[in-house]
Parts: structure tokens; sequence; C-alpha cells
């Protein structure tokens, strides 16, 4: 934490609660956040104690808070996911970490079968105020099972929220809002932008759950991102300005609920969409954007909603990755795409 | 004590235990079989579309339960535990909601009586009860939480995976695998690689105790020590009660495609309702008034509960909706409102 400190500022101009911050410490500030506020927040998974995580995003919370309030499990995902509801049986907060997305699968069972429907099985007796944060997507080059993106499945998923934060700004302010929410939220922080500092202010949330966010306002068409392709749109619209096309990009942010009128709104206004998303197109999350926006613009488009993402294979080994994730050229192709229809 | 050799061994004891307290486990032993004899016959009425029998394992619900507080313990069980219910002091016609199909779980207040929704996937719960149980010792409260699941659940990864747990946080758990050594229609041999369930415990750092299923008095002891220990700060025990499932799995179970029917009936013969009620007479717990006074109590309660599941309203459609979320959305909103026209037309 001395690290953030340093980087602390006081000038005017950029705000007295703003600090330089990564994407990993401003999940690390959001969570010390949480663990100072309420004393029932929990925060326990592989290697988050003394370690601090393997992307160090719990560095110092076991410090600072102890090894009741931050601890070490065995290596068992689905136990982890279900000892996080008996916990919130007995009135905590559980927030587990589950080290990387490809194991999630271990514990789908807990999660679909018992975290997502424990408060509609029991008729709302036994709420699940479990906040599952997951690193999620791919972009770091790491190995089998390290890069996987399973919005889809548990976006699909009746019972479940779905956050995946694109900076660390809205990394902090997500967080503290799908802790403090009393159903279950699937975190998904982009590995690949862990490391990104920028300049964060530690504020409050203040848009309600479910809500996107126009990162870049622009009036030829909507670019619809999530994590981390919310950078990568960032770069397309750059791009895309110098030749005078105006993109807007726009961080769905919260991909359950989807912020269909949000969508809307954007798109009535730029009359066509590009979805990115780094999952395997089949069944990807792209399709309910692009339904969502089919649906309530159909006679403002101009075009067909375009989709670029992964593609219908397994994630691939590093050398390959790059192939296999959207490239800034194949968003501008679509661009163009719908540009030109 | 493998399964055979326990098969028709002889009178079990109950004098090392108070006579109010095993004429408390005979009255929810015996109301526990009425109702299960009623349940039976309301699926053969067509008003449950299936019910799973516990017809033979009321010593180990009702005594293994009786160990239990209801004021401070939790109960994690899965389908099969409607003795447990019962002697935990469960709503039964909430209990008993659940095999009429009316709601999955039940529609007793889970969280005012400490007794878990009730769980299909049958190894679910039991690292439930594990995180409770660390959530407890973290306040410093003395709850014991109580897994219930049977030889079939003990394959289960997440079994093992708790019991991994529990031993590394000495969590205040008591595992209780009923071993009524048949899993749907897989007998223990196909099952249990090793015949035991209970000496897995050791390899978890914790204690395993076989227990006679069938001997009420047995079982009451065990789970108590278990969970006296587990209070203490002891951590967990497995128990392993090995007991019989003399009916089939389900009302929908044909038991005579895969197995041999004089098995279940020298099982049969050794009924633990018939075994505590001799041994009470010879302990002096209990006399025929008591016996006769709680027969027709039993079939009281039993066809009070049968009429009030048979006659309990069926869920509004509205219900749908209303317990997905804490916090619903808009989408959901959207369609609960849709649903809502379409019923109107």
């Amino acid at each position: 934490m001395t690290e953030l400190i340093e980087h602390e500022h006081t000038d005017a101009a950029v705000g007295p609660r703003t600090v330089e911050l990564s994407m990993q410490q401003a999940i690390n500030r959001a969570l010390h956040t949480l663990l100072t506020e309420d004393p029932d927040v929990l925060v326990f998974g592989e290697d988050v104690g003394a370690l601090g995580g393997v992307f160090r995003v719990t560095d110092g919370l076991q410090k600072e808070f102890g090894d009741q309030r931050v601890f070490d499990t065995p290596l068992a995902e689905s136990a982890i996911m279900g000892m996080a509801v008996g916990l919130a049986m007995n009135g905590w907060r559980p927030v587990p970490e589950l080290q990387f997305d490809g194991f999630a699968y271990p514990a789908i069972d807990q999660i679909v079968n018992q975290v997502a429907r424990m408060n509609y099985r029991t008729r709302g007796a036994a709420p699940m105020p479990i906040t599952l944060r997951l690193p999620s997507f791919g972009g770091i080059q790491a190995p089998e099972h390290h890069g996987e993106s399973l919005e889809a499945l548990f976006a699909h998923t009746p019972g479940l929220k779905v956050a995946a934060p694109s900076d660390p700004a809205e990394a902090y302010s997500l967080l503290l809002q799908s802790v403090r929410s009393d159903d279950p939220v699937v975190f998904m922080e982009p590995k690949a932008r862990y490391w990104d500092r920028r300049p964060v202010q530690l504020s409050e949330p203040t848009d309600p759950i479910g809500t996107s966010r126009i990162v870049r306002p622009g009036r030829h068409a909507t670019l619809v991102a999530w994590g981390a392709m919310v950078h990568k749109c960032l770069q397309v619209a750059e791009l895309a300005a110098e030749d005078g096309v105006e993109l807007e990009v726009l961080d769905l942010r919260w991909l359950k609920p989807i912020d269909a009128a949000g969508l809307a709104a954007s798109v009535a206004r730029t009359k066509r969409a590009v979805v990115v998303h780094e999952a395997p197109l089949t069944a990807g999350l792209g399709a309910e954007v692009s339904t969502l926006i089919t649906e309530n613009c159909f006679r403002d488009l101009a075009a067909p909603v375009q989709r670029v993402t992964g593609f219908d294979v397994p994630y691939p080994a590093g050398p390959l990755e790059p192939q296999y994730l959207p490239t800034i050229d194949r968003v501008l192709l679509a661009v163009q795409r719908t540009l030109e229809y | 004590m493998p399964p055979e050799e326990s098969t028709g061994q002889g009178a079990i004891t109950v004098a090392h235990l108070a006579p109010e307290l095993t004429r408390g486990l005979y009255r929810d032993m015996r109301t526990a079989r009425d109702l299960d004899t009623e349940a039976i016959a309301l699926q053969r009425q067509g008003v449950f579309p299936a019910y799973v029998s516990v017809r033979g394992q009321e010593a180990a619900q009702v005594a293994s339960a009786t160990a239990l507080d209801p004021a401070r313990d939790f109960v994690f069980p899965t389908y099969r535990e409607m003795a447990v219910a019962l002697a935990y002091g469960v709503e039964m016609v909430g209990y008993m909601a659940t095999h009429r199909a009316l709601w999955h779980g039940g529609l007793y207040d889970v969280m005012g009586s400490r007794f878990g929704a009730i769980n299909a996937v049958v190894g679910g719960p039991v690292p439930h009860a594990v995180g409770w149980a660390v959530g407890e010792r973290l306040r410093g409260d003395q709850g014991v939480a109580m897994a219930y699941f049977g030889d079939g659940a003990s394959s289960e990864g997440d079994v093992h995976e708790a019991m991994n747990f529990a031993g590394v946080f000495t969590a205040p758990v008591v595992f209780f695998c009923q071993n009524n050594q048949w899993a749907l229609s897989v007998p223990n041999e196909r099952q249990v690689a090793g015949g035991s369930i209970a000496a897995r415990a050791e390899g978890y750092g914790m204690p395993g105790v076989l227990v006679d299923g069938n001997d009420a008095g047995a079982v009451y002891a065990a789970t108590d020590e278990a969970v006296q220990r587990a209070r203490e700060g002891g951590g967990p025990t497995v128990i392993e009660a090995l007991t019989y499932r003399v009916e089939p799995h389900s009302t929908s179970d044909d038991p005579g495609r895969y197995r041999d029917e004089a098995v279940a009936d020298r099982w049969r013969q050794r009924d633990p309702i018939d075994l505590l009620r001799t041994a009470m007479l010879q302990a002096e717990h209990a006399d025929e008034a008591f016996f006769a006074t709680v027969a027709t109590e039993a079939a009281q309660r039993a066809e009070q509960i049968r009429d009030g599941v048979a006659s309990a309203p069926e869920p509004d459609g509205s219900e749908l909706f209303t317990h997905v979320f804490r916090e619903t959305t808009e989408e959901l909103t959207r369609q609960h409102r849709t649903w809502q026209e379409e019923v109107e037309l």
C-alpha cells in the first residue's frame, strides 16, 4: 500500500481523492474499503493470503485485516464456492476468488445449482450476497485454462449478475457495488488490464447496477464492448477519428443485467453498431447484445449489427492468441462494413 | 462391521440413555413411519408425483437429529431426510410440500428452521455445512453444522473436498452418512471402494465412527459425542450409520431389477422401531400404555400433515419471478409483465 500512497495527488485540478493506480491496485483498494466498512465481508480463495493472490490483487489485506477475514483455502474450487454458500447462510458477505477463469469450471455446480438458486429455492429466506472475483479473459499469453471468457455462461444462469470492469476507476466502484449487493455477482476482472495505470477517482458508485457508460462519444457508429475490449475499441476509435469517422464506445460493464435502454439510446443516435468480445462467436453474449439492439432499434438501424469476436475454437496458446483475439484491424473492417452497408 | 455381518444382528439397548430421551426418539420415529406410509399412499393417489421413502432409516435420522440443538445448530440435508426434519422440528407440511412438487427446496422457513433447503445434487450441500461451520467459528459462536448424505453421495467430489476443508479449518461439522447400501440401483461394493466411508475420515484428519444405523441408542450416543466434540472446538467427525433402504429408491423405482428382496426382507425383520420398543420395555423406559398412546398420536399427526400438504394451495405463478433476485432487473420485470398479460388473455 505504500506505493499507492506515494502516488496520492492532492492537486486541486485532479481532485483530492484521485490516485494513480493500476486496476489490480484499484481492486485491492476496493477490497480494503469493503473489509473496513463491513465486518461481515470475508476474502478467501487459493493463495490470497500471504502471497496476496497470483495477481497480487489481495496484497497486504491479510496483514491488515488478519487471517480470519482474509484467508487461504485448500485447492478445490467447488468447495470454495460451496463454502461461500454456507458462510452466506451464516450471515457473512463472502468475496471468494477463483484463481483463473478456466478453474471456474470445476465450481460450476456450486455456482449454477447452488449460489444462483439459493434465494429462489428458499423463497428469499437465504440470500446469497456473494461476489465471485474471477480473473478473466485472455491477452496475457497464459497457459491453457488461464484465459477464458465465461460471461455468456454466467449471464445465461438465472439468479446471477455479471460485471466486467474496463479500467481501474470502474473496477473500484463496480466492485463496491457488487459486494454491497445482496445478489450474487460474478465479477470478471480483465487480466490483460490489471497493470494498466491511470488516475483513479476513488468514488462511490453513482450509476445503478445494470447501467452501461459511454466512454467516448461519437456519431457514426457505436462500438459495444466490455473488459479489455473497451480499451481496444478506444484505440480503434482513435484511429478512425483520423479518417473523420467518429465512433462512440459504449462500455457495457454489466453483462447481466444488460443495459438495453443505454444500448438503444446510443444506437438510435449512431444508426450502426459493432459488438466486440473475446469469447467465441456462436451463442456468445454478442448475439444477445445484437438482438437487443435489433429489437429496440430496428427502424433506426442503417446496417445489420456486426460482431467481432474470438473464433469458435478452444482458447489458443500464446503465439496464436493475437490472431484469436479481436484486433484493431478486424474491428476497423467491421466498422467499414457497417458504414458501407 | 461389513454390511452382511450386521444383518439381522440381535437386540439393542437404551440403558445408557435417559427414559425421557428414548420416549422422544420413539415418538418421532413412529410419527415419521406413519407419515412415510401416508406419503407413499399420496403418491399412489396421484397427489405426489413421486416420493422417496425413509422407511428403515428412522433410527439413523431421528436419533442423529435429536443429538442436535435446533436453537444453535444447522442441518444441511439432501432429499431423503424427512425423519430428520420431523425430529428437528421443521414445519412438516412445508417440508412435505416439496414431495408434492409445490416448490423445489420445500416451503418451510429454511433460516428460521435452521434446516437447509432440500437438495437433489446430493454432494452439493456438504461444503455448505463446512462454510456455515467456519462462519460459526469466525464469529465465536458454538453452533455445529450437520451434513447429511448417503453412500451414493459419498462418491461425489464435493464430499471429499468438504471433508478436507473441514479438517484443514478444524470446522465444527458432523458428516453424517446414512449408508443404506443402495445408491439407487448400485450396491455398496460398486460404490464405496475400500468398503467403508467412516474409514475415509482418517485420511482427512478426523475421527470416523461406524455405527449400527438401526440402533437408535447407538446412533444418538455416537452423534452426541461428535456434536459435543465439534462444539468444544475438537473439529469434525465422520459418522457412518449402517442401515438399509428397505423400500425402492423412490416410488418410480423397481428394485426387483437389481436386487434380491430376500436381503431386504432380512433387514425389514430388524426394524429400528421394533428394536427400540423392545429395548425400552427391557430398560423400563416405557410401558404398553405409552406405546398405545404414541401409536394414536403419531397416526393423528401424520394424518394432519397429510391433509395439510394435500390441500396446500399451489404457488401463485407470480412466484416464478419473485425470488430470482433480491433486487430484480428491468428485464425480469418486463418478462413478468409479459407473462401477466399472457395469463390475462
